[in-house]
C-alpha cells in the first residue's frame, strides 16, 4: 500500500505527457484535463483518509531502504496540502477555458498545468532534501511555461526577471545542499534531522540553516525578498495568477514549516527570533503595497505577502498554538488566494479594465459578484466566523503565550490594513454611479462558479472548524515532535 | 586538494556575481551558467576527493567513493541546462520584441 504516495505525483505527470500529442484538439484536451483533475482530487482525498486511518504512509522507492534511496512521505501535514492543491486545481481547470484565448489553450496550457500540480504536489510529498529541489526545478519549469504563455511584451519582459531570480536561488539551494551534506552526510530529512543533534558545531548548522532559509524566503516572498513577486504575478493570464498566488509561495512557506520544525531546531535564539522580526516587515511593507496602488490585481498580488508574514510568524513562535495556526492559515489562504484571484480576474475582464480610477458601480450589473467579493475581503481580513479568524486567532494566541506583543500588535494592525485595501476595491470598483458598459450576465456565471466553489469551501472551513480543528492539531503534534517523523520514515 | 577546488569554486561564484550584477542580458546568463558551475564543482569537493576506488559498496571491498555527490551533480547538470537553454531563448525574444537588451531600459513604468 505504501505505493499510492506517489500517485498524486504520477498522475498528473503522466496526464502532462499525454496531452502533448493531442494539444490542438481542444474540446479533447478540456474534457481529458478536467477528468483527470477531478480523478486526482479522489485520489488525493482517499489517500487523506488512508493516512488519517493508518498513519504516515512512507514510500521507499525501488526498495532502496530509508536513509538510502529517496523517499516519498505522505504525513497528515503533507497529504492534507496536496488536497487543498488538488482543489485549487479543479477550480483553476474549470476556470481557464473562459479566461484564455483558443491559442494559449493550445499552446500546452494543460500540460504545463498539470506538471506544475506535480512540482507542488511532489514538494510537499517529499521527504528527501535533494528530491525537494529537484520538483522545485519541475514546478518552476512549469511556471516559467504558464507565465510566458501569450507571450506579450511586458510578460517577456517581467517573466525573464522571474527566471533569472529564480535560477539564482536554485543555484543558492544546491549549494547550500552540498554543505548539509557535508556537515552530516546524508540528504534524507529523517536522518539529517536524527544527525544535526548529534552535531557539535551547531555554529555551522546554525549558518545552513540562515541560508537555506534565505533561498525558501526567496520562492515564498519574505521581507527583503518579495520585490520579484507583484508584478510578474500580475502579467500571466488570471488563471495562472490565481495558480501563482495560490500554490507557488506556499510551496516555500511549506519547506520552511518542515526544515525548521524538523531539521533546525537547535538553534532557536537566532533562528526563529529572525523569523519573528521578518514576519512583521513582511506583513508591514506588503500591507503598504497593498495600499498604494490602484491596479486590483497588484493589490491582491501585495496581499500574499502579509499571508506569508503570518505564516513565519506562527513558526517563528514555535508552540503549540503557534504552528497551528500557521498550518490552519496556509491552508486558508491557498483557497481564499485562489478565490481572489478568479475574483478580481472575473472583475477586470467585466469591467474591461483593472485600474480602478477607471472602474465604478459594478454591484448594479453585478451584484452576486460584489457580495461575494465582500465575503472574500472578510474572510481574507480574519472577521470572524470565516476561516481567517480562526487561524489569526490561533496565531495571536501563540503570541501572547510567549509575550511577544510587539507583533500581535503588528499583526492586528496589518489584518486592519488588509481590510482596508480590500474595501478599496469593493468602494470604488462596485459602489458609486451605474456604469455605461456592455453587460455579460451568461459569462459572469462561468467566470464566478470556481470562485463560489472555493468560497464556499473557505467559509466551511470557517464554520466548520469544529471538525477540521482536531486534524491540525494532530499535525500541530507530529510537526512539534521530531522523533514520530524520524520514527516513521527510518522505522526504528 | 580540497582547498583548491573550494577557491576555484569561490572564483567561479565571485566571477558569475560580478556577471549577474551587469545590466546586458547575455552577460548575465554567462552570469548564471558559471553559477551552476561553481555550485556543482562544489558539491563534488564537499563528498570528498578520491581517486581510483570504485562507487560500489560490496560487502568486505576495500575503500569506496561516495557516489552520491556524482548523482546530485548529474540532476543539477541536466536542471541547469534546461534552464539555461530555456533562458536563452527567452532573452532573445524578449530582447527582440521589447528592442533592447538592457535590464535598466527593461525595468518597466508604473502605469502601463
Amino acid at each position: 500500500m505504501s505505493n499510492i504516495a506517489v500517485l498524486p505525483i504520477l498522475i498528473p505527470l503522466v496526464a502532462g505527457i499525454i496531452t502533448i500529442f493531442f494539444h490542438k484538439k481542444i474540446k479533447a484536451v478540456r474534457f481529458f484535463a478536467k477528468l483527470v483533475t477531478l480523478l486526482n482530487l479522489g485520489v488525493a482525498v482517499w489517500i487523506g483518509y488512508y493516512v488519517i486511518q493508518n498513519g504516515t504512509v512512507v514510500l521507499e522507492t525501488g526498495d532502496w531502504v530509508a536513509p538510502y534511496g529517496i523517499v516519498m512521505v505522505a504525513d497528515r501535514l503533507a497529504i492534507f496540502l496536496v488536497i487543498t492543491t488538488n482543489i485549487i486545481a479543479t477550480a483553476c481547470v474549470f476556470f481557464a477555458q473562459h479566461s484564455l484565448s483558443l491559442k494559449q489553450e493550445q499552446f500546452y496550457f494543460y500540460t504545463f498545468y498539470f506538471l506544475l500540480i506535480t512540482g507542488v504536489s511532489g514538494a510537499f510529498l517529499t521527504g528527501d532534501l535533494f528530491n525537494l529541489f529537484v520538483f522545485y526545478e519541475v514546478l518552476l519549469m512549469a511556471s516559467y511555461g504558464l507565465v510566458i504563455l501569450g507571450g506579450e511584451r511586458v510578460q517577456l519582459r517581467e517573466s525573464l526577471k522571474y527566471v533569472l531570480l529564480n535560477l539564482f536561488s536554485s543555484m543558492l539551494f544546491v549549494t547550500t545542499v552540498a554543505f548539509l551534506y557535508s556537515v552530516v552526510g546524508t540528504i534524507n530529512m529523517a536522518q539529517i534531522a536524527q544527525r544535526v543533534q548529534e552535531v557539535e558545531q551547531t555554529g555551522i548548522l546554525t549558518t545552513i540553516g540562515i541560508v537555506l532559509f534565505f533561498v525558501f524566503a526567496t520562492k515564498g516572498a519574505i521581507f527583503p525578498l518579495y520585490f520579484w513577486l507583484p508584478k510578474s504575478y500580475i502579467v500571466p493570464n488570471t488563471v495562472v495568477s490565481a495558480l501563482f498566488g495560490a500554490l507557488l509561495t506556499k510551496v516555500g512557506i511549506y519547506s520552511i514549516l518542515r526544515t525548521f520544525t524538523l531539521m533546525f531546531t537547535n538553534d532557536t535564539g537566532v533562528t526563529h527570533e529572525l523569523f519573528i522580526w521578518l514576519a512583521a516587515l513582511s506583513m508591514l511593507f506588503g500591507v503598504i503595497g497593498a495600499l498604494s496602488t490602484n491596479n486590483i490585481k497588484l493589490i491582491i498580488a501585495y496581499n500574499i505577502i502579509p499571508a506569508v508574514g503570518f505564516m513565519l510568524m506562527g513558526i517563528g513562535l514555535l508552540n503549540d498554538a503557534g504552528i497551528s495556526g500557521s498550518v490552519y492559515y496556509l491552508i486558508h489562504d491557498m483557497i481564499i488566494k485562489a478565490a481572489l484571484f478568479l475574483m478580481v480576474g472575473a472583475l477586470a475582464y467585466l469591467a474591461g479594465t483593472s485600474d480602478l480610477t477607471k472602474m465604478k458601480g459594478m454591484i448594479h450589473h453585478y451584484p452576486l459578484l460584489g457580495w461575494m467579493f465582500f465575503i472574500g475581503s472578510l474572510v481574507l481580513a480574519g472577521i470572524p466566523p470565516f476561516s481567517g479568524f480562526i487561524g489569526k486567532l490561533l496565531l495571536l494566541r501563540g503570541g501572547i503565550e510567549e509575550e511577544r506583543f510587539v507583533i500581535v500588535v503588528i499583526g492586528l494592525l496589518t489584518s486592519l490594513l488588509i481590510l482596508l485595501s480590500m474595501m478599496r476595491i469593493f468602494m470604488r470598483g462596485f459602489w458609486g454611479e451605474k456604469p455605461d458598459i456592455k453587460v455579460q450576465p451568461k459569462q459572469a456565471r462561468k467566470l464566478m462558479m470556481p470562485a463560489v466553489f472555493l468560497l464556499t469551501l473557505s467559509i466551511i472551513l470557517g464554520i466548520g472548524a469544529e471538525w477540521f480543528y482536531p486534524h491540525v492539531d494532530t499535525i500541530t503534534t507530529e510537526l512539534l515532535d521530531q522523533g514520530s517523523y524520524i520514527d516513521s520514515v527510518l522505522k526504528e | 586538494m580540497e582547498i583548491i577546488m573550494a577557491v576555484l569554486a569561490g572564483l567561479l561564484f565571485a566571477t558569475a556575481i560580478y556577471n549577474l550584477l551587469q545590466k546586458q542580458i547575455l552577460r548575465i546568463i554567462i552570469g548564471t551558467v558559471l553559477l551552476s558551475h561553481g555550485a556543482h564543482l562544489f558539491i563534488l569537493t564537499m563528498g570528498k576527493l578520491k581517486r581510483g576506488d570504485p562507487p560500489i559498496i560490496v560487502e568486505g571491498a576495500g575503500p569506496f567513493t561516495d557516489p552520491l555527490p556524482q548523482a546530485l551533480i548529474l540532476t543539477s547538470i541536466v536542471i541547469s541546462f534546461g534552464v539555461t537553454s530555456f533562458l536563452l531563448v527567452l532573452a532573445y525574444r524578449a530582447s527582440t520584441l521589447n528592442k533592447t537588451d538592457n535590464m535598466e531600459e527593461l525595468r518597466g513604468s508604473e502605469h502601463e
